[in-house]
């Protein structure tokens, strides 16, 4: 019998009437850890000394979970994914980390990631690549590559992410489960592993919305390490998913999704389509207004430029700490230059080192005002029209990614034409903080893909309901990976 | 005969020493002589970590704004300048950028020189964290945190001082504000206050107002005394007035140079066209910041009473010589003992005699702080009760005050009846008489021509009244009663 392919809710069922007991998952969920590190090199390290803990009314409590592994996590490895961090363990816990331990939940594994969380493929930890596990021939995407890999395979019903471009929504796509980043701000970001402040979100990947919603209830709360950290004690996330969704209204963005621009693509990315709009008629029948959006054409071309040009110009100095001084592996060499340039040139991987260079080139004096000043400048343009779209809609609904999960080995990859912005589209909801959420929503190619629903600021509560109401019609709840045949 | 005006700016960093804690972390912000003992997280960089603004650092940032008349923000907001050194962890300083308003701008500063007042104008007043403190040894350097995130404030003047004397004026003036307006003790000997200064020359008759004419600027970095700055600025006026001279000055380049104490003279370090560009971009983890008017007005409210006020007060209302009055209110704490003693009931002017005499000299003679000084305001009045109920001539008075201060007891110790002078005219006598005749011989001799024997007879009678027999009436009766034999 295994337990750990269960909601949090059916779990906490089965402790409280002691149908099973906490040890006895945490030993499962180690089990199964240390199968899906053989399948998917998901885990930077496996917690094998982990004990069950006290099952209380917390719905959390006593059951096993996984940290990705740009979490600070006190007296345990925290590398980032990043040779500069590779013998790094803090003396701190972050704030999200504090409050599941607060509320019984037992850690089990740190997750693998994309360095630092850039990449956006899964591939580039020191500790190598993370497998699909419906398919290990497939990435999982990233950077919440190991947390997604781990949840879909089965090892636990939950894992922490953390999301600055799409890092939690792309990877739960191409892993067939629930990924959801709140708010900005809902989540304390102190202890996560910066990439780009103004972009970072924390948040979880689970097979269910409502353990979603669970989990972001415990993890959430203003924090006094944390500026941007704001109030949430009266957002009560699972409580909010009743399924009800009465004059609730729905749209998409013509210019991201319109068949129009995709009249001789491929067969994959069709049914990927033909998936999306399917959900869109479902959700049609279900009651739901759903309607065509237009925006500017030139703004959203602009989108990918404007996230790498602030990405990169704030993880230029984010990581800046990192001189192997302080902590992680100290660099040779006769004097300290010397050493932080061994430092840097050994740890970080060519396409941190390059972003490096872009970022530091953006916010050059003569470059600044063409570059990343402008980059902010589209960035509110963008959020300006996001919001003033959500003053006539509930959340915008859009498919993730241009198909299902691709081919490690690139070259294996179908180029599509028109794509960017079907891939790239998720970064919105970093550019204005919104609360946005992926779910399953069928399969092509017997792969898992998947649509996004992004809502206002603040309002999680309506987001989480439309993807809780969503996700009941679809039937993909729950999910665990399943291997596909392959020749 | 001066052919060029000097232009002088300056820029004061000064640590906020009166924060409980650090600029953005809840480290304690105080001076130890314990290496790294004062850290949290943050000041080391640890990944993760993110700045909190310390509002009571924000509170007395916009203080010092408002006292030198500047401009203060409607919104605050951080930046980040990023450059790369040991005692810098985070890889990049958490500053504020002069545009479009840190803690202040386009402010003005009077201040005393010699007995004139000048004028300074404010180019902007910040607030940024300090770095970390390197000690350099042979082959290694140890880095302390102990200092990284100390909330420091930078000043910026325009260039209106002309002088080197008229900067350390400058400069003490800012430092007599810090301290009055309890932002910071301002201390150099504790690295508190450092500047860098900026000097350039002009031709005498130019138009003062047109920046085109003021000359070539040249940076000088980390100044870190009052008389660093004096001797720079000297240096660096000698040195460009020379360059004029030989017809060399058009030739120089904007340039950065670096004072060196040792050789008293400033040494090139960079030119303009290699300045570093730091690269400044908004701090992404500290929200904008809108400063509501009530909390400006609160702290207008809040502003203590200033040295050049208070020493109007000691002139108009104590009727304190200008001297005097500036003696007192120099050091802040100082100032405060001497307002301690009249609040104690003691004269303004009596107390300011032993203030600015007797205590300040013992104070430059032990090379302490008041703070520390053994004589409290309350014993100075046991001292002064003394005098008034005449049980102390004045100089018994001096006596009991060093006394106390020797053996480190309170001056009613030293006081009772029993000291009182003997001023009885039929008691001094008898005992004069009494005294005179045990002595024949030295009468003999005084009466042979011995007059220093006159002080010996002096000297019996204080003997015999421990001190206490009243000199001046002790003299009269022994010549009198000297004659008579």
């Amino acid at each position: 019998m295994s337990y750990m392919d269960k909601s949090i809710e059916e779990l906490h069922e089965l402790l409280v009437s002691g149908k099973v007991t906490s040890d006895e998952l945490v030993k499962e969920s180690l089990e199964k850890s240390h199968e899906v590190q053989e399948k998917c090199n998901a885990f930077v390290t496996i917690l094998d000394d982990a004990k069950g803990g006290e099952v209380t009314d917390n719905l959390l409590s006593g059951i096993p979970y996984g940290v990705k592994d740009n979490y600070s996590t006190k007296g345990i490895l925290s590398t980032g994914s990043s040779n500069t961090l590779k013998d790094y363990v803090p003396f701190f816990d972050a704030t999200a980390v504090v409050h599941l331990n607060e509320a019984g939940a037992i850690k089990v594994n740190k997750t693998a990631l994309d360095e630092f969380g850039m990449g956006g493929t899964g591939t580039t930890a020191h500790t190598g690549v993370q497998r699909n596990p419906w398919d290990t021939r497939r990435m999982c995407s990233g950077s919440s590559s190991g947390s997604a890999a781990a949840v879909a395979s089965g090892v636990y019903p939950y894992a922490t992410g953390s999301d600055t471009g799409d890092s939690i929504r792309k990877p739960a796509a191409y892993c067939g489960i629930v990924g959801y980043k709140p708010t900005y701000g809902m989540i304390s970001r102190y202890g996560l592993f910066p990439y780009a402040s103004s972009l970072d979100h924390l948040g979880v990947l689970t097979r269910n919305v409502r353990d979603a919603a669970i989990v972001v209830d415990t993890m959430k709360g203003i924090d006094k390490n944390d500026m941007t950290s704001w109030d949430s004690k009266d957002v009560h996330l699972l409580e909010a998913c009743t399924g009800n969704i009465k004059g609730k209204k729905l749209c998409y963005i013509k210019e991201i999704v319109d068949r129009d621009k995709f009249k001789n693509c491929g067969k994959e990315l069709k049914e990927h389509l033909d998936n999306y709009y399917n959900v869109i008629e479902k959700c049609k029948k279900m009651g739901f207004t759903v309607d065509e959006v237009s925006v500017d054409q030139v703004l959203l071309n602009a989108l990918p430029s404007v996230y790498n040009i602030i990405s990169y110009a704030e993880v230029t100095s984010n990581l800046s700490n990192l001189t192997g001084i302080i902590f992680g592996p100290r660099g040779e060499g006769d004097n300290y230059i010397d050493m932080m340039k061994d430092h840097r040139t050994k740890g970080f991987s060519p396409l941190i080192k390059r972003r490096f260079v872009i970022g530091s080139y953006v916010l050059q004096k003569e470059n600044q005002e063409r570059y990343f000043r402008n980059a902010q400048r589209v960035r509110r343009l963008l959020v300006d029209r996001w919001k003033e779209i959500f003053k006539d809609y509930d959340a915008v609904i859009l498919p993730v990614a241009s198909g299902p999960a691709k081919f490690l080995d690139t070259s294996k990859n179908v180029q599509e034409e028109n794509t960017t912005l079907l891939e790239e589209h998720l970064q919105i909801g970093n550019f204005g903080g919104f609360p946005s959420i992926t779910i399953p929503s069928g399969f092509v190619s017997d792969l898992p893909v998947a649509i996004n629903i992004t809502g206002n600021c603040y309002d999680d509560e309506n987001v989480l309901n439309i993807a809780y109401a969503i996700e009941k019609e679809l039937g993909y709840a729950n999910q665990i990976a399943k291997e596909v045949k392959h020749d | 005969m001066t052919k060029y005006i000097a232009k002088i700016g300056l820029e004061m960093h000064c640590e906020m020493s009166e924060t409980n804690s650090k600029v953005f972390s809840g480290a304690a912000n105080c001076y130890t002589e314990v290496p790294n003992s004062n850290v949290r997280p943050l000041d080391m960089a640890f990944p993760g970590t993110l700045p909190v603004v310390n509002k009571e650092a924000v509170r007395l940032a916009l203080m010092a704004s408002m006292i030198l008349n500047c401009k203060q923000p409607e919104v605050l907001q951080f930046e980040r300048k990023n450059y790369y050194y040991p005692d810098l962890p985070k890889g990049f300083q958490i500053t504020q950028e002069t545009k479009p308003n840190p803690m202040g701008i386009y402010g003005e500063c009077e201040y005393e020189f010699g007995d004139e007042i000048r004028k300074c104008r404010i180019n902007n007043i910040h607030l940024e964290e300090d770095a970390a403190s390197l000690d350099h040894f042979y082959k290694t350097s140890n880095i302390d945190y102990n200092r990284a995130g100390v909330p420091l404030l930078e000043l910026v003047t325009e260039p209106d001082i002309h002088s080197a004397d008229e900067a350390v004026a400058f400069l003490e003036h800012m430092r007599s504000v810090y301290q009055y307006a309890g932002i910071s003790e301002a201390d150099s000997k504790k690295g508190q206050i450092r500047c860098d200064v900026n000097v350039s020359l002009m031709d005498e008759g130019l138009d003062e107002m047109d920046p085109a004419n003021w000359g070539t600027k040249i940076e000088i970095k980390n100044v870190n005394s009052f008389g660093g700055v004096r001797d720079a600025i000297n240096y660096e006026i000698k040195r460009q007035t020379e360059a004029k001279e030989n017809g060399t000055y058009d030739e120089m380049e904007q340039q950065t140079r670096r004072w060196d104490e040792e050789s008293g003279t400033t040494i090139f370090m960079r030119s303009k066209a290699d300045a570093i560009d730091y690269k400044y971009y908004v701090e992404p983890n500290i929200p904008k910041i809108k400063i509501e008017k009530e909390w400006l007005d609160e702290i207008r409210k809040s502003i203590p009473e200033l040295a050049m006020d208070r020493k109007k007060k000691y002139i108009s209302e104590y009727g304190l010589s200008n001297y005097d009055a500036g003696v007192l209110v120099k050091d802040k704490n100082i100032s405060d003992y001497y307002e301690k003693c009249l609040e104690l009931g003691i004269d303004a002017k009596v107390a300011s005699n032993w203030v600015a005499v007797n205590i300040i000299g013992e104070l430059n003679k032990e090379g302490t702080d008041i703070r520390e000084f053994y004589l409290t305001p309350e014993m100075l009045k046991q001292i002064i009760e003394g005098i008034n109920s005449g049980i102390l001539s004045s100089k018994q008075a001096k006596e009991v005050f060093t006394k106390a201060l020797e053996e480190k007891k309170e001056p009613k110790n030293y006081i009772s009846k029993d000291n009182a002078q003997i001023s009885d005219e039929g008691e001094l006598t008898s005992l004069i008489v009494k005294i005179l005749d045990e002595n024949p011989q030295q009468i003999e001799l005084y009466k042979g021509g011995r007059d220093n024997l006159f002080d010996y007879f002096v000297g019996q009678v204080m003997k015999n009244t421990r001190g206490k027999a009243n000199p001046v009436m002790t003299k009269e009766i022994l010549h009198r009663e000297l004659d008579k034999r």
